[in-house]
């Protein structure tokens, strides 16, 4: 019975004209779930984080006795490295902003050859490492958390790539519509944060 | 009741056929069904293993099966009902009932809706097809030690197959979120949001927040498990305590995941048949808010006895009784909702308000176990069985229940049967009773949880519990009947049948494709009832509201 009020002359008329200026109207959510999605990636790591602090805390000694030490030269290189890729790719971004696509590739290029840079000395460090996976907890705690982490860094590094070849289409992006340019960068700051805590946590505690 | 302008527009719409729903569809209408059916089935496999479950324990000895089989079946049987029938079944009813309800066309992210419902069928299956290399048999909280010792294939199947179905969890919480903050249509603000959005914005946050921390849970179990790690083996110095903490920091909160939509069908259902406001609307949608916050730092709760140091069993229990509050405000809502209404006693209420009275019992029980002395004396024995049951199907199962036969008309545009919703009801509120009920005596006698042998003095008492579990299993059938028969051959319901004030009644039944023919109007708040039809279009709301309180008064 509430549907007997419409008037049906109204209605057509709604479904076909209104209806169309609607679709433009609803505004760009995907930054936001990318932002949501981003709290979830953050609760992972943050669990992580949690249980190597309760190790840390609970165990008599800790890493546990007999640990070799970790060489902090390489390692610090690279977070060097990592951090202002941030910075480089932002150029990227404030590139796009003015509808230069040429700019963006070269900041996105070289981000992405920066990141490339971390996860090789990430491998070489491993390859140098005197100790495995299962040698003790803190090993393990070790392997997974910079693995993890350089799995998120590998994700990120195939964004980039693909936002580099999607900007060789012609008005891919412009200075309007760059979500993939966006979207990419935020995630390579959130990587390059979750580093930060990283290295602080397992190489410097 | 349809209008030519209804039945015109919705012939020159698409129409849906079946076989969309065997599809990857984008419409939300579609995936909550999808979503609703899925989980339905599993129900019905997780029922099937809970009646195999009290079969063995009819009797004292090991006869009906063998004891590895009987864990496999109670884990089995605890990780489907929880991870493939509860959290989905929430899932799939707000999937179809938030756009309808804030007057939006879709989702905010149609596609990534269809990923999260269709990674759920392969992780059920996965999940059934662990008994082909012997289930899982360390309990749905797979505990190390105890879950890197009994079969790594069985564990290591149940592992992914969760890292699978929480996945499609944290994916659907992304799109309830956005939905809900930002597809509300123009007019309508936080607080004409109906109770169910609000439930959902919570359960979402939730999902989102806890989720995660399982994930890194059972990552690192995996690898304890694969490669022989010992992030939490004793053995090779690790700490089995981190990942209680790890799985109940997502555990606790899951089961307000699982109830919490739940409580915001209730909310919605017994203003609509009583006839009457909702008692407190701002306490209800704040109360869900507090139970999302306060869920988050409960968990703890569930290892009173694992070693957990005196002070932080303190502000556990602190906090753990201090949820009982907001829950309780939602309880007292309900029962002022009702209170003096012009009751419809039909199938949707009695559901409605068996799930008030069951989740009372459940909440009361959750109460004493947070005291610590108390929790110490019970903790692992059948008094938790009792209690999870009293809230998890007392609860959830029921307002879902509730739920189907409310919105069944608008899914389907025909009316459940109210003769057949009625058996189903007493069957299932008896068999309810029967089983869980002397499960609380069971406990405070000391029977265990989780073994196929027990002292043969408890015998009396389990078995009116497995016969109360055989009235529950032949309850789904008079359901099943319904379903079927209502879907075929049910009486026709109008866009409105209980003439209820919340936007997803004002389009036809079912929905057309894109939800609204004509934009929906915001005419009064969502539960401003007394106003059963929106009459004359001259008279304005606010007459309209008055007769009602004369009406009422
Ligand atoms: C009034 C609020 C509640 C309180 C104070 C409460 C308290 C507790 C406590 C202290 C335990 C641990 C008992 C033990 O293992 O020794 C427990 C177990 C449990 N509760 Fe609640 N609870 C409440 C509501 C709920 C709700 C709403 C649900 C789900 C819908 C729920 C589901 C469970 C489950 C599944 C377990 C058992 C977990 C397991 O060990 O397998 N509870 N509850
Ligand atoms: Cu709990």
């Amino acid at each position: 019975m509430q549907g007997s009020t419409v008037d049906e002359s109204q209605t057509l008329n709604y479904s076909q004209t209104e209806a169309a200026a609607q679709e433009e109207e609803h505004p760009d959510l995907r930054m936001f779930g990318v932002v949501l999605f981003l709290v979830a990636e953050s609760m992972i790591f943050l669990g992580l984080f949690s249980a190597y602090l309760i190790y840390a805390s609970v165990m008599p000694q800790w890493p546990p006795e007999g640990t070799p030490k970790l060489e902090l030269l390489l390692p610090g290189v690279n977070s060097i490295i990592l951090i202002s890729s941030s910075f480089v790719m932002h150029r990227g971004q404030s590139a796009i902003k003015k509808n230069d696509v040429s700019g963006l590739q070269f900041w996105f290029g070289l981000t992405a050859l920066m990141g490339a840079i971390f996860l090789g000395g990430q491998l070489y460090e491993y390859a140098n490492l005197e100790f495995g996976l299962t040698t003790n907890l803190f090993t393990s705690c070790f392997y997974v958390l910079t693995g993890f982490h350089g799995l998120h860094v590998t994700v990120g590094l195939l964004l980039i790539l693909f936002v580099l070849q999607r900007s060789t289409r012609q008005g891919h992006y412009t200075s309007e519509k760059h979500f993939g340019v966006e979207a990419s960068e935020l995630y390579w700051h959130f990587v390059d944060v979750v580093w930060v805590i990283l290295f602080g946590l397992v190489y410097l505690l | 009741m349809t209008t030519s302008a209804e039945t015109s527009l919705s012939e020159q719409e698409e129409k849906r056929t079946w076989t969309d729903y065997f599809t990857f569809n984008t419409d939300h209408k579609v995936i909550g069904i999808q979503y609703l059916v899925t989980s339905f089935i599993f129900y019905l496999i997780g029922g099937a293993l809970a009646a195999g479950i009290r079969t063995e324990l009819a009797t004292p000895e090991s006869d009906f099966v063998s004891p590895e089989l009987y864990n496999q079946m109670f884990t089995v049987h605890g990780t489907v009902m929880i991870f493939l029938w509860i959290v989905p079944a929430g899932a799939g009813l707000a999937n179809y009932l938030i756009p309808l309800m804030i007057g939006a066309k879709d989702m905010a992210f149609p596609r990534l809706n269809a990923v999260a419902f269709w990674m759920i069928p392969p992780g059920g299956l996965l999940l059934m097809a662990s008994f082909f290399v012997g289930a899982p048999q360390a309990g749905w909280t797979s505990y190390p030690p105890l879950s890197l010792m009994t079969g790594k294939a069985g564990e290591e199947i149940w592992i992914l197959s969760i890292l699978i179905l929480g996945t499609s969890s944290i994916l659907g919480a992304i799109n309830f979120l956005a939905t809900i903050l930002k597809m509300r249509m123009p007019e309508m603000g936080f607080f004409d949001l109906p109770l169910f959005c609000w439930s959902m914005l919570a359960t979402a946050a939730m999902i989102l927040i806890s989720t995660p921390v399982l994930a890194a849970a059972l990552i690192m179990l995996s690898f304890d498990l694969i490669v022989d790690t010992s992030f939490f083996d004793p053995t090779g110095g690790g700490d089995p305590i981190v990942y209680q903490h790890m799985f109940w920091f997502y555990s606790h909160p899951a089961v307000y995941i699982m109830i919490l939509p739940f409580f915001g069908a209730i909310s919605e259902i017994l203003p609509v048949h009583a006839r009457k406001p909702i008692f407190g609307y701002r306490a209800i949608a704040f109360s869900s808010l507090a139970i999302s916050f306060l869920g988050l730092i409960v968990w703890a709760h569930h290892m009173f006895s694992s070693g957990t140091p005196g002070w932080l069993r303190m502000f556990f229990m602190a906090t753990t009784m201090i949820i009982a509050v907001p829950t309780g405000i939602k309880v007292f809502g309900w029962c002022a909702t009702i209170w003096g209404g012009k009751i419809r006693l039909n199938s949707a209420m009695l559901f409605g308000m068996g799930f008030v009275s069951a989740f009372l019992i459940g909440g009361l029980s959750g109460v004493m176990l947070a005291s610590v002395p108390f929790d110490i004396h019970v903790h692992d024995s059948y008094f938790i069985v009792a209690h999870l049951h009293y809230v998890l199907f007392g609860g959830s199962v029921l307002g879902l229940f509730a739920a189907i036969y409310h919105w069944f008309p608008k899914m389907t545009g025909k009316y459940l049967n109210e003769t057949w919703g009625r058996i189903h009801f007493v069957l299932t509120f008896i068999g309810l009773n029967l089983t869980f009920l002397p499960m609380h005596q069971l406990g405070l006698e000391g029977m265990n949880r989780r073994i196929a042998i027990y002292d043969a003095e408890f015998q009396t008492l389990n078995i009116i519990c497995t016969i109360g579990s055989y009235i529950l299993a032949v309850s789904t059938f008079p359901f099943l009947i319904n379903l079927v028969w209502s879907v075929l051959k049910g009486k026709k319901a109008g866009a409105n049948p209980w003439k209820a004030l919340t936007l997803e009644w004002q389009t036809a039944s079912p929905p057309l494709i894109e939800n609204f023919e004509e934009e929906p109007v915001l005419w009064s708040g969502p539960y401003d009832y007394g106003v059963d039809v929106s009459e004359e279009n001259d008279q304005s709301v606010q007459e309209l509201l008055s007769d009602v309180k004369a009406d009422m008064s």
